[in-house]
């Protein structure tokens, strides 16, 4: 009379299971998407830096402009090293965004641009900045999913995330210097 | 550095469409970059595939979004998604519609890695969710980046889904455009493009304007051309603007290619509802002088009034005002389309692809490819087939 119930019940524990599992799952894929996202954006922001330092060294800038813009990429690529902390990373990203907005006036970027090889150095600067900001969102976004998944009742009952840490979104000013956006686009 | 991309299309290849001449337009000028790319969509004839072109399977015709639309599903389109993953070895898969009940979001479940996304339409939220808030979210979660191509589209996303899209508007391939003649060449005419009784293209208003215009250039020709109910519009028509009004009926997009190099002047008095205003684009890489309503999306294609003359919406005095001052001063309308070139070219494939391989580079991890997802792939088949789709299938091979 109640076998059926038995096996209703291990029906339900078994698709209860494959739920948990596929949920599992999905919480790892999003643990590797933050993954790649940020190794991504670490990329992104190598380059910016690189060329950052490479365009204050150019010459084409004027010596102070040089000076700031070298010392804050330097400080970057410092900050991008293991062992300092996310806040530091942020603090000395945001400092290399606001001295190339600062440096980089609409006047010295047709100074940079009218030296040789300065057009290709400050395209190059533009399109590294604009994959910062690309990374820095996709990753954010990321990290957006991966915490609304986490905070479902199921995936904390069942420990489900285990000891990956809160996944925490990046900010700092990651803005284009105007001057380098195209006019009215 | 070339990229193997591989792109979805969830809509039929053989039927013209927004999306399949996205996808195709974006193709070709990926591989114009020097990218390898290979597309995935829903075919009917196998005849007529160019080579970069995989056959996703015969499309079954169901109701989706408020139009009927060409989808393939099922476990064999499952199959072919999955193979066609295997074999492409994908460094990038760029999903279109990735919601729709298509070969796009089976990729999204088939699929792992370097996963992008491009929503087109708008959808109301109980659309969105009739697909299943726990289905969207487990196709959702794997793309790495979207892009929304309108400020529409990405209201949806945001609102509704939840996530975050680059905007990148739709691209114009202004070459097919780009006029042989000088504007003193054109025929001294007006144009309008747009299904007829749809209030939102604004025909009524440019009809409105008609008695004020015509006072002034008694000559002048106004041509319709847009899918919908002639007759009807006709038989509304004031007797005295009538003959001015040549109704042509749908066009091809040579033959709108063809209109917009002819004639001096179009007009788009739409009331509102427009995302972005494509055609206003093509207009302009046409040589066209270009007379729009302003609207938030005209506004700005138009730079605010720089590359086109703008007019307040709904209103067919200030329309009349309009058409009759470009028609009037040769010199300003002519300052008008030589504005429009350049604006124009912004929106070119060629400078918006860049945007694209931006998100492309920003998603990916040097050395990484697409590879496929065993994990999903009891739920996929599971999901994959609603529960029309058995009729509708048998109702057509019958």
């Amino acid at each position: 009379m109640s076998w059926w119930w038995v096996v209703a019940a291990v029906i339900a524990i078994g698709l209860f299971g494959l739920y948990l599992s596929m949920t599992a799952g999905r919480l790892d894929a999003l643990h590797k998407r933050i993954d790649t996202s940020r190794l991504s954006l670490d990329a992104q922001l190598l380059r910016r830096s690189s060329v950052a330092l490479e365009l204050a060294t150019s010459g084409g800038l004027d010596p102070a402009g040089a000076i700031v813009v070298a010392e804050a990429a330097r400080d970057a690529r410092t900050a991008a090293d293991e062992d300092s902390s996310a806040t530091d990373r942020a603090d000395a990203e945001t400092a290399l965004t606001q001295a190339l907005s600062v440096t980089l006036d609409a006047e010295e970027v047709a100074e940079v641009r009218s030296a040789p090889g300065g057009s290709e150095l400050l395209a190059e600067l533009a399109a590294s900045a604009q994959r910062v900001q690309l990374s820095r969102r996709f990753l954010n976004d990321a990290v957006r999913a991966c915490a609304q998944l986490r905070r479902q009742r199921l995936v904390t009952t069942f420990r489900l995330a285990g000891h990956t840490p809160w996944p925490d979104p990046v900010e700092f000013d990651d803005s284009v210097p105007v001057a380098l956006v195209a006019p009215s686009s | 550095m070339s990229l193997r991309v591989g792109l979805v299309c969830p809509y039929s290849w053989d039927v013209p469409g927004g999306v399949r001449s996205h996808v195709a337009d974006l193709a070709v000028t990926l591989r114009g970059r020097g990218h390898s790319v290979n597309v995935l969509a829903p075919v009917e004839e196998e005849s007529v595939l160019p080579d970069w072109v995989t056959d996703g399977g015969r499309p079954v015709a169901v109701p989706y979004n408020g139009a009927v639309a060409r989808l393939s599903f099922g476990v064999k389109a499952t199959r072919r998604v999955r193979s066609w993953i295997r074999e492409g070895d994908f460094d990038i898969v760029h999903i279109h519609e990735p919601l729709a009940p298509s070969l796009s979001v089976l990729t999204c479940w088939s699929a792992r890695g370097p996963l992008v996304a491009t929503w087109h339409s708008s959808h109301d939220r109980s659309r969105v969710l009739s697909a299943g808030y726990y289905v969207a979210q487990t196709a959702m979660e794997k793309l790495r980046g979207s892009i929304a191509v309108s400020e529409e589209a990405r209201r949806t996303l945001i609102g509704h889904v939840g996530g975050d899209a680059v905007l990148i508007p739709n691209g114009v391939r202004v070459k097919d455009f780009t006029p042989e003649s000088h504007d003193r060449q054109r025929r001294r005419e007006l144009l309008f493009l747009g299904r007829v009784e749809e209030p939102r293209k604004g025909l009524s208003v440019l009809i409105d304007a008609l008695p004020a215009i015509l006072q002034q250039v008694p000559d002048l020709v106004v041509n319709v051309a847009g899918p919908g109910d002639i007759d009807d519009v006709r038989k509304d028509l004031p007797a005295a603007v009538a003959p001015a009004v040549r109704f042509l009926g749908a066009v091809t997009d040579e033959r709108k290619q063809e209109l917009l190099r002819e004639v001096q002047v179009y007009v788009a008095p739409h009331t509102g509802g427009e995302s972005f205003g494509i055609v206003l684009v093509e207009a302009m890489a046409a040589g066209s002088c270009v007379v729009a309503s302003d609207i938030p999306a005209f506004r700005h294609v138009l730079e605010d009034g720089k590359s086109g003359r703008l007019f307040a919406a709904k209103d067919p005095k200030a329309l009349a005002d309009a058409v009759l001052s470009v028609l009037a001063d040769d010199a300003a309308r002519r300052a008008l389309v030589s504005r429009g070139f350049p604006r124009a070219a912004q929106y070119d494939w060629d400078t918006v692809i860049d945007d694209v391989l931006a998100v492309y580079e920003s998603v990916r991890v040097e050395g990484e490819t697409v590879s496929e997802d065993l994990r999903g792939q009891a739920l996929g088949r599971f999901a994959a087939r609603p529960t029309f789709a058995r009729s509708r299938r048998d109702g057509e091979d019958s």
